[in-house]
């Protein structure tokens, strides 16, 4: 029985650390030690559940340990900045995957039955169920964005007729196959309306994700955060384990907030993305171009004469930053503007690149001083007095036809208002318009210049001819 | 063109039109420019500076006026002076033409194109040409320092070996160019500055200058006029307003008045009974003595001492800072003469269409040209146009009360539902479960955006606390569930050591 005090005790510490580990990365300055917080959390769980619970395949268990262990730590040495959001959502899928493992071992215990009788076996399969259901919409939806993310998949939202009747469907088959396996459970049977009902999960997860478009992708590996951690704790109910339900609730409700944040920024009510299909409006293209007017093109040489002559000069990366792998040209351009004395910020919105703080952390890995790293409310008044802004591979997050044009498909969004500053120049890689498929009336302004070309090879000729 | 700069003969002025830094930029202008010997003597610049600078000494002022075609002052001109004006001439100074009628006309008989430095108009793009701004803000200035010689103590508080000196209290009526300015001054040398002022948006201005605004007990009354000027107020609000000056009157140490109302006499606020209740001691600065003064005891141009307090009524407080005034009116001419010849070869062309060469021109080829169409812009907005605004924006979405009532107690019923069938254990659960989520609420809430990635990859990783479910069941003794198990404790930690490790590599990266 004193084990079980220990263990107990062990947990509380756990979750406490795990705690602190959240609250610790919401800061730049505790974030480290936030992780270290994790990590010894983490381990003292892991060693208390080794060491009390675990009585046998003690071989199996080090071995399994080691080899997800290599590949992990492996994976997560390899990826390239860039590739961070797909590595993310994979390492969702296995949380999901995971659960929906644990629930079916847990249903195939003969124990079972012996141990709950009946309402406590009716929670208890009930718990199982959705431990298990959360866990496989987790597992295909994460594989569905990891396949976006890496562009294995394509970015536009898939948008099947009738789509929310479809849902609906899906819903009810869930709902129907919950009541038939809790009838049968009892009896010692049900793995049949599980196993459909996993199916069904399956398919949800994946028609989930593919409804939402690209743009959107960050809210969705958020929300897939959230899910798996919803996924935890229900597995902790079912197991009747306290550690697990208060972490799956700790990370399921802050990916759930992350989430609500991220709506907040791009003015999207949370349930609309959920529901998908943004992105769906008709791609205006160039075809629209001739009523826009024109676009003034720039050299490299001409961006490089601008900037050293300018005072105040605002950086805002976007997706095509990333793409380009141009994080480091732009750090190294950074460094000559601030030796000659020039003010140079970066303006950062809240969604750029495709995976919330996509763009800061290509900024830290380039070795980009974080305290010249704005949000867009810190910064969006000072425009007025930016000589040159430099828009790189960004597009949506600075279209003014957010603000001038509250119908259209980003109406209301909140925007880096860079051309309220003396000059924008905008690299791009073609006049194609952004993910959300909205022709961006800035290129047009008069005030703007267009860098066309790779976003790393322009600079590269920028950072030549400072 | 050739510009002519004499030398001011009004008794005491030593300021001078033009610096010998300015005078080398007109000269870029195509100008050429003639100082009459010695005129810039009282503000500290020599003859010899100008001749540096590339401009011609004339002798005497009888050389100097008959050979220029353009004439730079400050002063208005002397009837001597005027009396050398001739047909073709510019004239280009503060000329008051609304107090001074009969020198207009004087000058619009000789033909003259007069341009008056106090009439520029008050738009923004003049502000460069606006030198009553300019002389405001010298004044202003420099009253505080008169008051600070004046005024036997320290402006700063202090505690010393020798005791505690309080700070002084400086009262500064009127939020001007000169109030601020004198604001600033009393500030930075450490004084406890309030301010008043009949327009309720210069609040900001004061504040904004890290002094007490006083308010008025009173019901709403703008006092702003048009051109960002004050205006005469009604009756009940003078009262209230002397009822707060006679209260400051017996706290200040300092009182510095700059209220001026356009076209009209100063506003009498500061009386002698005032004046008898302050500390004997203190000081007043009546920055508006010109204008007759807004302290009733105040003599123009002296110093006089009244029950202790000295009373000053200097009215060349520019011109005693001669050359940080010269140097600012200087510029200012020369922006105006920049704008007055567009194509920089010298030649002045007087565009009537253009709105500030228009207001400064009083009288151009034997007409009167005073006073110009009212420029109809005013540093605040009107009061009446404020009003209706409120309308056309949308109320902020009231959230509906009903919605989350109706929410919560259905949320409540279906607890309640649950709390009466599940057993005892479930609900222990259900509670561990309900203060987590709030916890996590609560400690995400305030996180930074640059961190979303790092926090999100961390929570990956915590979640896959989902491994002990999967140690739980490692142990069981149906094969197929341990491997089952076995495989889950793979993948869970593919996933703890993938997602702390690349988090801590990019919280390396993250360095200030």
């Amino acid at each position: 029985m004193e084990f079980k005090g220990i263990l107990v005790v062990s947990y509380i510490i756990a979750t406490i650390l795990f705690i602190l580990a959240l609250g610790g990365l919401s800061n730049q300055e505790t974030a480290r030690r936030g992780n270290w917080y994790g990590i010894v959390g983490m381990a003292i769980a892991l060693a208390a559940t080794i060491w009390g619970v675990v009585t046998q395949a003690y071989v199996e268990l080090i071995i399994a340990l080691l080899i997800g262990g290599t590949i992990g730590i492996v994976a997560a040495r390899r990826v390239q900045m860039t590739q961070m959001p797909e590595l993310v959502a994979i390492l969702h899928s296995l949380v999901g995957l995971a659960a929906v493992a644990v629930g079916f071992a847990n249903f195939m215990d003969p124990g079972r039955l012996a141990h709950y009788t009946g309402v406590e076996l009716t929670i208890h399969d009930i718990e199982t169920y959705l431990g298990i259901l959360i866990g496989a919409v987790t597992f295909s939806g994460s594989v569905i964005a990891f396949g976006k993310l890496s562009g294995r998949i394509g970015g536009k939202p898939l948008t099947l007729p009738a789509r929310h009747w479809l849902n609906l469907a899906l819903l009810i088959g869930v709902i129907y196959f919950g009541y038939a396996f809790v009838q049968e459970s009892a009896a010692g049977a049900g793995l049949m309306p599980l196993i459909f009902m996993t199916v069904i999960s399956l398919l949800f997860g994946i028609h989930m994700v593919m409804a939402i478009g690209g743009a959107d992708m960050p809210v969705v590996v958020s929300m897939l955060n959230s899910y798996s951690g919803w996924a935890a704790s229900a597995t902790g109910f079912m197991l009747g384990n306290d550690l697990l339900i208060v972490t799956g609730a700790l990370v399921g409700s802050s990916g759930a907030i992350l989430s609500y944040i991220m709506c907040r920024a791009m003015n999207r009510k949370f349930l609309a993305v959920i529901a998908g299909g943004f992105g769906t409006s008709e791609g205006t293209q160039l075809a629209s171009g001739e009523d826009q007017g024109e676009v003034v093109p720039i050299s490299g040489e001409e961006t490089a004469e601008l900037l050293n002559d300018a005072k105040e000069v605002m950086i805002i990366p976007g997706y095509g930053m990333a793409v380009a792998q141009a994080q480091h040209i732009v750090h190294e351009i950074t460094q000559a503007l601030r030796g000659k004395k020039i003010n140079v910020r970066f303006g950062i919105h809240p969604v750029a690149g495709r995976m919330p703080g996509h763009m800061n952390v290509l900024l830290a890995e380039a070795k980009v001083p974080y305290d010249i790293v704005f949000e867009m409310d810190e910064i969006n008044d000072d425009f007025p007095d930016v000589d040159v802004s430099i828009v790189i591979g960004a597009n949506d997050i600075v279209n003014p036809s957010a603000l001038t044009d509250p119908e259209g498909p980003i109406g209301g969004m909140p925007v880096l208002e860079c051309w309220k500053g003396k000059t924008t120049i905008v690299l791009k890689r073609s006049m194609a318009t952004g993910y959300a498929g909205v022709q961006n009336p800035l290129f047009f302004l008069d005030n703007t210049r267009m860098l066309f070309g790779d976003a790393k090879d322009s600079l590269e000729t920028v950072f030549k001819a400072l | 063109m050739r510009i002519g700069v004499p030398r001011e003969i009004y008794a005491g002025e030593r300021r001078v039109a033009t610096t010998p830094d300015v005078a080398a930029q007109l000269i870029k202008l195509g100008f050429e420019v003639a100082v009459e010997s010695r005129a810039g003597a009282g503000a500290h610049f020599s003859d010899a500076a100008y001749q540096a600078a590339g401009c011609s000494i004339a002798p005497s002022a009888d050389a100097l006026w008959s050979e220029a075609d353009i004439i730079l002052k400050v002063r208005g001109p002397e009837e001597e002076e005027a009396g050398r004006l001739r047909t073709g001439q510019t004239l280009i100074s503060f000329l008051y033409p609304a107090q001074n009628a009969a020198l207009l006309q004087n000058l619009t008989e000789r033909g003259v194109t007069a341009m008056a430095m106090d009439s520029i108009p008050r738009i923004s793009r003049a502000q460069k040409v606006d030198a009553l701004s300019s002389m405001a803000n010298i004044a202003g200035y420099r009253a505080v320092v008169e008051a600070a010689q004046h005024f036997g103590r320290f402006f700063t508080g202090q505690i010393t070996a020798a005791g505690k000196v309080p700070p002084a209290k400086v009262l500064v009526i009127g939020a001007g160019v000169a109030g601020l300015a004198a604001i600033g001054a009393a500030k930075s040398m450490g004084a406890i500055v309030r301010s008043f002022d009949t327009r309720p948006e210069v609040k900001e201005q004061i504040e904004s200058m890290d002094a007490e605004f006083l308010m008025l007990d009173f019901e709403d009354e703008d006092g702003s006029g048009e051109g960002g000027y004050a205006k005469v107020m009604s009756e009940e609000f003078i009262k209230a307003e002397m009822a707060l000056f006679a209260e400051q009157a017996e706290d200040v140490d300092i009182i510095i008045t700059t209220a001026l109302i356009p076209g009209k006499p100063a506003p009498r606020l500061i009386t002698a009974e005032m004046v008898a209740s302050m500390k004997d001691g203190s000081v007043i600065v009546d920055l508006a003595a010109e204008q007759g003064g807004n302290c009733e005891l105040t003599e123009p141009g002296e110093v006089v001492n009244v029950h202790g307090v000295t009373i000053i009524g200097y009215t060349d407080l520019p011109s005693r800072l001669a050359a940080q005034s010269s140097q600012l009116y200087a510029t200012n001419l020369r922006h105006l003469l920049t704008d007055l010849t567009p194509e920089k070869d010298g030649q002045i062309v007087v565009n009537m269409e253009d709105e500030v060469i228009r207001g400064a021109t009083v009288c151009k080829d034997g007409e009167t040209t005073w006073p110009p169409p009212a420029p109809k812009l005013s540093a605040a907005p009107a009061k009446p146009k404020a009003a209706p605004a409120p309308a056309p924006v949308k109320e902020p979405k009231k959230k509906s009360v009903v919605g989350p009532i109706i929410g919560m107690v259905v949320a409540g019923l279906a607890l309640l539902g649950l709390g009466a069938v599940a057993p005892q254990d479930f609900m222990a659960h259900f509670t561990v479960f309900v203060l987590a989520c709030f916890v996590g609420y609560m400690v995400i809430w305030n996180v930074t955006p640059a961190l979303h990635t790092p926090l999100m990859s961390v929570t990956n990783a915590i979640s896959s606390i989902i491994v002990i479910g999967a140690l739980m069941q490692i142990s069981a003794d149906t094969e197929l569930i341990k491997w089952i198990a076995v495989a889950t404790v793979g993948i869970t930690a593919v996933n703890i050591f993938g997602g702390f490790a690349v988090t801590r590599r990019m919280l390396e990266m993250f360095r200030k």
